[in-house]
């Protein structure tokens, strides 16, 4: 016996495994983004897992098949090489039944915990709450021209008040085409997500009620954030404060005389004011997030049901 | 003096049962080996932080075992049942002051015992591993302070829960997915409440338990540090063997800063 002997049996490190966890990670990621993602993470894990198995078990043969007379240093007899013959068959098996423990034990528990990681984690990218859905705020005639309105409304009436979420709406009139402006600004801060204060008076004797939307007029100098101090226009444009982009916005529809929210969407910046506004749009992002400028490149992949 | 018999007669009464239990389970003699370990002669009071947070962590596992029988993890009841824990339990008062102000004394506790490892050097070989491992569980304690945080269900925890949220969010990549993950949708909303509830109890919990036996595994392994100024050699007797030469560079460096010191 001796040193070296030793050494050579654990010399393989095999980038095999590195190749799995690569497949296992596109797989995971995969689940998410799309199908075709998946398989092919699916494939490199298992093409590399049984390379990885196929190199674990070859890197056990030289200690299998290492002619134990070399060892000892001396000439088989016929006896000592039959008596190795079935030494060695004992041993392979052995080595067999340990990997043939492992795989199966290994398949066993993939086959518990996968199951239970994509119960634990895949509905809150599929479930009810990634819907967005057309919230009805009732007569256009309850929003008066150019005056902001504090309206209150249930985003999702099954979830109850838990779901209440504001907007700053306001009536532009026609647009120079002849068409209907509102703009209608998310309440939610775009730094950490506090509720946005809109900084003037309130009309509280003008407020209006609409099934499970309530309707206050204001008179905005612009909007506030009480949790770190972000400021905004009344366009939504950061004026001060952490923020990173203007305020999130709602897009909407006309739908027999009732404004009718339609989806979410980010805004990088606007310009001009409005029915003549200039809105940079981008997919939904959470607070915090940047959607322009070079910042945008550390969030490559979009809000699932955004 | 002697044992009277009647001593003797109740020694045997502790001892008989005690060496049953041994005899089957070895038990008793991992309690003395674990207990009765060799620590350094100069150990010092603050190398009791550990056990200390220990001791934290269990008040609130224990204090939270109990929460939980009068807690309802939903959003129309969460917020009455912990005003009817505080004000109508017997003793609920003081059971959920416990685990509330147990958890701040936690987070501190954690980060004395990280200090302590930091000064005194017991992060260096063979150390590093219980290092890691103790950082991971600081995370992980965190998590659960945060997770915690949002079961009140009151505006405080509502805001702050959002706000941790989106900071969670703006990690680059995978943010928006951890974020989307917390809240159980686009927004958070009642599957968020549920979702904290079972992470807060049993998710971290297991983990950190699983984590605090890896810790002290390797407490007890590679054992406690001498602190820094300590004059005795830690852990083992120094090897016979030393290497050629060592005992003569060994010596230069002391008479060297002797030397310095006299001038």
């Amino acid at each position: 016996m001796n040193d070296t002997q030793d050494d050579t049996t654990h010399s393989g490190h095999s980038l095999w495994p590195i190749g799995f966890s690569i497949g296992i990670a596109v797989l995971l990621v995969g689940l998410v983004i799309s199908w075709p993602a998946m398989l092919v993470g699916a494939g490199l894990a298992i093409v590399f897992g049984l390379l990885w198995i196929r190199d674990a078990s070859r890197s056990h043969t030289p200690v299998d098949s290492a002619p134990a007379h070399e060892l000892v240093g001396d000439t088989p007899s016929p006896e000592r090489a039959a008596a190795e013959a079935e030494h060695l068959e004992t041993y392979g098996r052995a080595g067999f039944l340990t990997l043939a423990t492992i795989g199966l034990g290994g398949v066993i528990g993939a086959g518990v915990v996968l199951p239970s990681l994509g119960f634990a984690v895949l509905p809150s990218f599929t479930g009810e709450g990634v819907a967005t859905r057309d919230v009805d705020l009732g007569p256009i005639t309850n929003f008066p021209e150019g005056t902001f309105v504090i309206t209150t409304f249930l985003a999702n009436p099954l979830e109850g008040d838990v779901s209440r979420r504001t907007a700053y709406i306001r009536n532009n009139g026609l647009s120079k085409e002849k068409e209907p402006s509102f703009t209608i600004i998310y309440s939610r801060c775009v730094h950490l997500g506090c509720p946005v204060q809109p900084n003037g008076p309130k009309f509280e004797d003008k407020a209006v009620k609409y099934k499970d939307v309530s309707l206050t007029p204001v008179q905005p100098a612009g909007f506030g954030c009480p949790c770190h101090g972000g400021a905004y226009d009344t366009e939504g444009n950061r004026t001060a404060g952490p923020p990173v982009r203007s305020l999130d916005r709602y897009a909407f529809s006309i739908v027999n005389g009732h404004l009718v929210l339609g989806k979410h969407f980010s805004v990088g910046t606007v310009e001009g004011t409005g029915a003549e506004a200039r809105i940079s749009r981008y997919r939904q992002a959470y607070p915090g997030v940047h959607v322009d400028g070079i910042e945008r490149w550390l969030y490559p992949i979009p809000v699932p049901g955004s | 003096m002697a044992k009277s018999a009647r001593r003797k007669q109740l020694d045997q009464a502790a001892l008989v049962p005690l060496e049953w239990v041994e005899e089957r389970t070895g038990l008793v003699g991992g309690v003395k080996f674990f207990l009765f370990r060799n620590v350094p002669r100069d150990v010092n009071w603050m190398q009791t932080l550990g056990a200390a947070t220990l001791t934290a962590f269990l008040v609130q596992a224990t204090t939270g075992v109990f929460l939980a029988m009068y807690y309802k993890p939903d959003p129309n009841s969460a917020y009455e049942s912990i005003q009817n824990i505080t004000n109508e339990v017997t003793l609920g008062w003081l059971v959920r002051g416990m685990h509330k102000w147990g958890a701040s004394l936690f987070i501190i506790l954690m980060f004395l015992h990280m200090g302590r490892t930091f000064l005194f050097g017991a992060y260096k070989y063979p150390r590093e591993l219980n290092w890691i491992i103790g950082v991971l569980l600081l995370v992980t304690g965190m998590a659960e302070g945060f997770t915690g945080y949002l079961l009140p269900w009151d505006q405080t925890a509502y805001w702050a829960t959002v706000v941790g949220i989106n900071i969670n969010a703006t990690a680059p990549i995978a943010g928006p997915f951890i974020a989307q993950f917390l809240q159980g949708g686009a927004q958070i909303g009642p599957d968020a409440l549920a979702k904290f509830y079972s992470l807060h109890m049993l998710v971290i919990p297991g983990g950190l338990m699983a984590m605090i036996v890896l810790h002290m595994y390797l407490v007890v392994r590679l054992g406690v540090t001498s602190p820094p100024w300590s004059p005795v050699a830690a852990g083992r007797k120094r090897d016979e063997e030393q290497p050629a030469g060592y005992a003569e560079y060994r010596q230069g460096l002391i008479r060297e800063h002797s030397a310095g010191e006299e001038e």
